[in-house]
């Protein structure tokens, strides 16, 4: 067991025609269908699509969380079949346990694979450090703010040296300001640690930031509508936000998911008396008719 | 975070302002006990004012319960026989120099010592338990709800006839009294535990026995407290009561003794010693609560 955790470059994910549907009393109603996605060793890869979209569903079902309806999640070949250490997950309400300190909550999972105690509390402060939280391992969570609360959840999510990393809209009740910084972080590690990521957010330009690769989902039920490689080089700088070439990713991508969201709204519209305003939809998208 | 800073900081910028508060005398040189103890106070003054008013209003309501009693007004409700407070403190005094009296008060918190950490050891787990399977809750839920709202004094009669001697069916009601309220609110805690954190737990590799210790357990323990303390304050009513119908010692059968005794001082000692124990009781609980959620201590 090493203190700081994995190097090998693993954690090949694959979804492979996957849909998900639930039972509700009007029968059975799909949320996600026919998507396939995958995630190459120390790959970094979003998902964004409009709200509703299935997009968490996806995330859980690759944590192990939910089970695929047809399909197959597999990770380095083998069938996901629960939850496990091996997928460390970052959830955006932070979701850390308020009975433990900040230290506790990072040595959790080290704790749980049985490390005895003096060893997992030295390797939980060597990756507070690197998160600059040092300083709070004896602070319980309620004390943080926003920004460090989320930073101990990903290393808590990374302490177990996962093979895979899974963020749910981490940064989605952060500021904008933590957020850049929480992005820069996040990229720092993810280079250091050579981790596989599969991120999931509704922020375009947080996803074209930090990713190799961004899945565009479409409406409810979800399936993967584009996939747009970001050929951005790395290291990347804030700078590079204004450049034309992130500008031009941001508008393709922009109006991909207008799109969806006008259609996913589009059935609600029309729902509530779209044609009362004169206007038939016959099968196109709102956004081809305004 | 250095202390020291902490205690320079507000000299250093603002002895201007500071002067113009504390009047003409000017600032010490370092921080003086004086000035120490003048931001003392004002960190404290709410706190200082709410234990000032509340001396005050417990000296009113004495101030008044003498005077109601030393001009034995009849309004309605008669004072005739009413003890003064000044006979109280001098039974009061006699009561504690007699054994007896000590014995009466050590035997109550006996049987709320035995009966309440029954309930406690029985309801906790229980409640626990059942948040977490559904089967037991199905099985179990049904009849704690039907004899849940049966009062523990309506017990009396069927816990003389269930239990081979008085001490045993006074203690069994006391048990009664606190095990529904700890049960119920052990059960509403369970209920409430967020789910993302199981989850959170799942995904760091944790099972169903760590997931129920390091998250349900923990999750529930402010509910459980707040079962603990209601538990606590049902468990000296019905022990009073039971004491009082068919006890042969206890302050609960002290007080109902004084009546028959005429002997009206040692009534209100009663009542008075009945509830410095229950608070003393619930700030025990208070207490524990809070050596054992660090978490939640401000």
């Amino acid at each position: 067991m090493s203190e700081i955790p994995a190097k090998a470059p693993q954690g090949h994910i694959e979804v492979r025609s996957f849909s998900l549907s639930y039972d509700s009393i009007e029968g059975p109603v799909q949320a996600v269908t026919d998507t396939q996605i995958h995630v190459k060793p120390g790959e970094f890869v979003s998902i964004v699509g409009p709200s509703g979209c299935g997009k968490s569903t996806l995330l859980n079902a690759v944590a192990g969380f939910l089970k695929p309806t047809t399909g197959i999640v597999t990770v380095d070949g083998e069938r996901v079949s629960g939850p496990s250490a091996e997928r460390g997950m970052v959830f955006q309400q932070y979701s850390l346990f308020p009975w433990k300190t900040v230290r506790e909550n990072v040595e959790f999972g080290l704790k749980m694979r049985g490390m005895p105690r003096s060893q997992r509390e030295r390797a939980a402060r060597t990756l507070l450090g690197l998160a600059g939280l040092e300083a709070f391992e004896k602070h319980y969570p309620e004390k943080l703010s926003g920004g460090m609360k989320q930073r101990v959840g990903i290393v808590r999510a990374l302490a177990t040296g996962p093979k895979v990393l899974l963020l749910d809209e981490p940064f989605g009740a952060l500021d904008a300001q933590t957020r850049v910084i929480m992005q820069q972080i996040l990229t720092n590690m993810w280079q250091r640690l050579k981790i596989s990521v599969l991120f999931v957010t509704h922020d375009i330009d947080e996803a074209i930031f930090l990713s190799d690769r961004v899945y565009c989902m479409t409406a409810r039920p979800g399936s993967i509508k584009a996939e747009i490689p970001i050929p951005l080089e790395r290291p990347r700088q804030q700078s590079m936000m204004m450049s034309s070439e992130f500008l031009a990713l941001r508008r393709g991508l922009m109006s991909l998911i207008r799109e969806e969201s006008l259609k996913a709204m589009g059935g609600e519209i029309n729902d509530l008396g779209m044609r009362g305003l004169n206007i038939e939809l016959h099968g196109q998208s709102l956004a081809e008719v305004l | 975070m250095s202390s020291p800073a902490i205690l320079r900081h507000p000299e250093d910028s603002m002895p201007a302002t500071a002067i113009a508060e504390t009047g003409p005398e000017p600032v010490a040189t370092p921080p003086s006990f004086g000035t120490l103890a003048l931001r003392w106070y004002r960190l404290n003054r709410s706190g200082l004012r709410a234990i000032a008013i509340g001396i005050t209003s417990l000296l009113a309501f004495l101030l008044v319960w003498h005077l109601l009693t030393t001009y034995r007004v009849v309004f309605f409700v008669r004072f005739t026989n009413v003890p003064s407070p000044l006979a109280v403190y001098a039974s009061f005094i006699k009561a504690i120099h007699d054994p007896k009296f000590l014995m009466h008060i050590v035997l109550s918190c006996r049987r709320i010592l035995v009966g309440f950490s029954l309930a406690a050891i029985i309801g906790v787990p229980l409640g626990l338990v059942m948040g977490r399977f559904k089967l037991v809750h199905e099985v179990i839920f049904p009849v704690a709800e039907v004899l849940r709202p049966i009062p523990a004094i309506a017990w009396v009669p069927m816990a003389i006839m269930l239990w081979p001697t008085n001490e045993q069916s006074i203690v069994y009601i006391t048990f009664l009294g606190s095990f529904f309220p700890i049960l119920v609110n052990t059960l509403h805690g369970m209920t409430l535990v967020d789910p993302v954190l199981v989850r959170a737990a799942q995904c760091l590799g944790a099972r169903e026995r760590s997931i129920f210790r390091e998250v349900y357990f923990p999750a529930s323990l402010p509910h459980i407290f707040t079962g603990l303390t209601v538990g606590m304050g049902v468990a000296w009513v019905s022990l009073i009561a039971a004491e009082m119908i068919s006890g042969q010692y206890g302050i609960g059968y002290f007080t109902w003794e004084a009546y028959s005794l005429v002997q009206y001082a040692d009534i209100a000692l009663g009542m008075i010693a009945i509830g410095v124990l229950g608070l003393g009781s619930s700030l025990l609980i208070r207490g524990a609560g809070q050596l054992v959620m660090p978490w939640r201590a401000k």
